[in-house]
């Protein structure tokens, strides 16, 4: 679990390290800021080189999912604007990539239609895809607020489950298909073995340096919105949406465009999460990916970048860290033996977690420094 | 035509669980301003209880019991959960039933297993024929309780004095508060009534001809969230018409689903949704929805 808390943990104290311009520059080194971020990103740089494949797989998908819940949190943390629609933009993005980047082929009998584009190219056409569809839906997501969203999300959801089971030719039907490795600029993501001082690189180990540097570039980009001018529009339009269009914030306009951005951060987390398994299925992108994505961003902290990147680490890691010590743990057993499986013992958590966080740390655990900030 | 009809009706009768589901849905918007997202878990509960108790002390105690218990899970989620928020943010409130609904689905699944479980109801699988329609003996019995539990719950929303309390605290907490409203009752009489309304749903759900109490009987509740949207999620009427229409769009295009097979298999459970994303795009606010309207 420790490589994603250590990233996790580092951007948050950044948000402090506004440093007074006339501070001198011994009073700046004192600051630990800094340093946490050089410990957090040499150690993220260094661990596939030491963690085994199930950990490395395990951080990829917690990093897939961080970027998810970035975009997840810029619309219902800071707009306010309720989605349980997210897995279907992550299956867009997911699908899209498979569809514009695989080669058609015949899979289990059935013909899969694949547009065989360079895997970059894909790749960024699948997030812009995504962003597309959740520009489609931007009649409904400018005009509607809050819970009301929603309920009317869900119906991406079912909507996307049809036609993953059903569009058999593009998406390979019950048992999806498979995702071609990325290739940039000549070098491929796949699980061909390099060697690289003395430790073998597969994909895992690849994706990990890819994956990295993608949260990094979301994070970056969500933190910017957010101080700037569109963020300080969002949050308005979050706390009181008629003062916000007085003061001149176009309010369907800004849910709009949330929600198109909140899509294409989904989409590149469906792109990221689609390279680790090598295969997309559709039953994954269910409802209950859509509700963990909201126990991230509300665990985390509702708003704040880091936030959504300690939840993501958190709801995702847990089911990973409970089935590899299913043996140790009192209480949790193994799946198919009759006691609680991992998984379950896993929605427990987080499901609980998510109502203690509302009712006791207000701003999640990003804010647990400073939690009297909130009240009113 | 016979089919037609066949359909149609089967269509009003889902439709009027669907409502039922809705009303407590709407019950709880009005009275607390609170989204409520764990209502489907709720209904699994009333469901649960009833599909475990029947065999012991058969149908109608344990019907009586699942009810009960559903009204007590709600009233032990407004008072153990809701009633600690300090915040002022409802859209907070829902993501909370978010995580309520984790907790209890979980629970009830796992219990569940991979069961298919029967509620004992008394009616099986008899069909009553008239002038050629063919119609299920469960399907006239929710038509007609939905019917009935839906009348006197608006009758006494109208003229009792926990209605019209329950209207105040909808219309305006603060002042309903200064005229000696207990807002804490109010909330958890809401909760509780939609509790129960969600257990009686539970049984209808799950009689014949589904095959009973499972997994998917959550996501066969979950119908009531679009029926609620597109009638509006604040008024009773609109839940009505909501349950109805969801109920009859299902029935037909699952009933016409040969017809219809360049959509795909399974369309009858999509249509609920289809019709509440057109129904949102000319009406934002539901077909009976009050418009927002705000004084700054």
């Amino acid at each position: 679990m420790s490589e994603a808390t250590k990233d996790a943990v580092a951007p948050a104290p950044a948000g402090a390290t506004t440093t007074p311009a006339g501070e001198s520059l011994t009073a700046r080194l004192r600051r630990p800021a800094p340093y946490l971020w050089l410990a957090g990103s040499v150690l993220l740089l260094l661990l596939p080189f030491y963690l085994d494949r199930f950990w490395l797989q395990a951080g990829l998908f917690a990093m897939a999912a961080a970027i998810g819940a970035i975009g997840l949190n810029l619309l219902t943390g800071s707009t306010g604007q309720l989605s349980m629609g997210h897995a279907f933009f992550l299956a867009v993005g997911a699908y899209g990539y498979c569809i514009l980047g695989g080669e058609s082929s015949t899979e289990n009998g059935h013909a899969v239609t694949g547009l065989g584009l360079p895997t970059w190219l894909a790749a960024v056409l699948a997030v812009l895809l995504a962003g597309a569809v959740g520009g489609l839906f931007s009649p409904i997501a400018g005009r509607l607020s809050g819970a009301y969203l929603g309920i009317a999300t869900l119906a991406l959801i079912f909507i996307g489950q049809h036609v993953l089971f059903n569009a058999g030719s593009l998406t390979g039907g019950f048992n999806g298909r498979p995702v071609p490795p990325l290739s940039l600029f000549g070098f491929t993501f796949d699980d061909a073995e390099v060697v690289v001082a003395a430790v073998p690189f597969q994909s895992s180990e690849k994706l990990w340096y890819l994956a990295l540097a993608a949260l990094l570039v979301s994070g970056l980009f969500a933190r910017g919105v957010l101080r700037g001018r569109p963020g300080r529009a969002l949050n308005a339009i979050r706390d009181h949406r008629i003062a916000a269009g007085v003061m001149g914030v176009p309010v369907a306009r800004y849910r709009a465009g949330v929600f198109v951005l909140s899509s294409m951060y989904a989409g590149l987390a469906g792109v990221l999460l689609a390279l680790v398994f090598q295969r997309t299925v559709p039953e994954y992108f269910g409802m209950i990916l859509s509700l963990e994505y909201l126990a991230m961003i509300v665990i985390g902290g509702l708003g704040s970048v880091a936030g959504a990147v300690i939840g993501a680490a958190f709801v995702s890691l847990l089911p990973q860290v409970l089935t590899h010590y299913s043996d140790s743990l009192p209480l949790v057993s193994a799946p198919g033996t009759g006691g609680i499986a991992p998984g379950e013992a896993s929605r427990y958590l987080y499901g609980a977690a998510v109502v203690a966080v509302v009712l006791f740390l207000p701003g999640g655990i990003a804010r647990l420094k400073t939690p009297g900030e909130k009240k009113k | 035509m016979t089919t037609f009809i066949e359909l149609l009706l089967g269509g009003l009768s889902i439709g009027s669980v669907y409502a039922l589901i809705a009303l407590g849905f709407v019950v709880i918007f009005k009275a607390t301003e609170v989204v409520n997202f764990a209502h489907a878990s709720l209904l699994l509960a009333g469901g649960y209880v009833t599909a475990v108790l029947h065999d012991d002390i058969g149908f109608w105690p344990a019907l009586g019991v699942g009810i009960a218990g559903a009204a007590v899970v709600g009233s032990a989620v407004e008072f153990f959960v809701m009633r600690r928020y300090r915040g002022s943010d409802q859209s907070v409130l829902a993501i909370v039933t978010i995580g309520v609904d984790i907790l209890l689905t979980t629970e009830l699944v796992r219990r569940m297993g991979t069961d298919v479980m029967s509620l004992g109801d008394p009616w099986g699988d008899d069909v009553v024929t008239i002038g050629g329609v063919t119609l299920a003996e469960t399907r006239i019995a929710a038509f007609l309780v939905a019917g009935l539990l839906i009348t006197v719950f608006l009758l006494a929303f109208r003229f009792t004095s926990w209605g019209v309390s329950m209207r105040a605290a909808a219309e305006n907490p603060q002042t309903a508060a200064l005229m000696g409203i207990r807002l804490g009752r109010v909330s958890l009489s809401a909760w509780a009534v939609a509790g129960a309304l969600a257990a009686v749903a539970a049984l209808f759900l799950t009689v014949f001809p589904t095959p009973g109490l499972e997994r998917a009987t959550s996501l066969a509740a979950l119908k009531a969230f679009p029926a609620a949207i597109l009638g509006g999620l604040d008024s009773t009427t609109g839940a009505l018409v909501g349950g109805l229409l969801v109920g009859v769009t299902e029935s037909l295009a699952t009933g016409y689903q040969s017809d219809l097979s360049f959509l795909g298999r399974g369309i009858g459970d999509l249509a609920p949704y289809l019709v509440m994303v057109v129904v949102l795009l000319v009406r934002p606010a539901g077909l009976f929805g009050t418009k927002e309207l705000s004084r700054v």
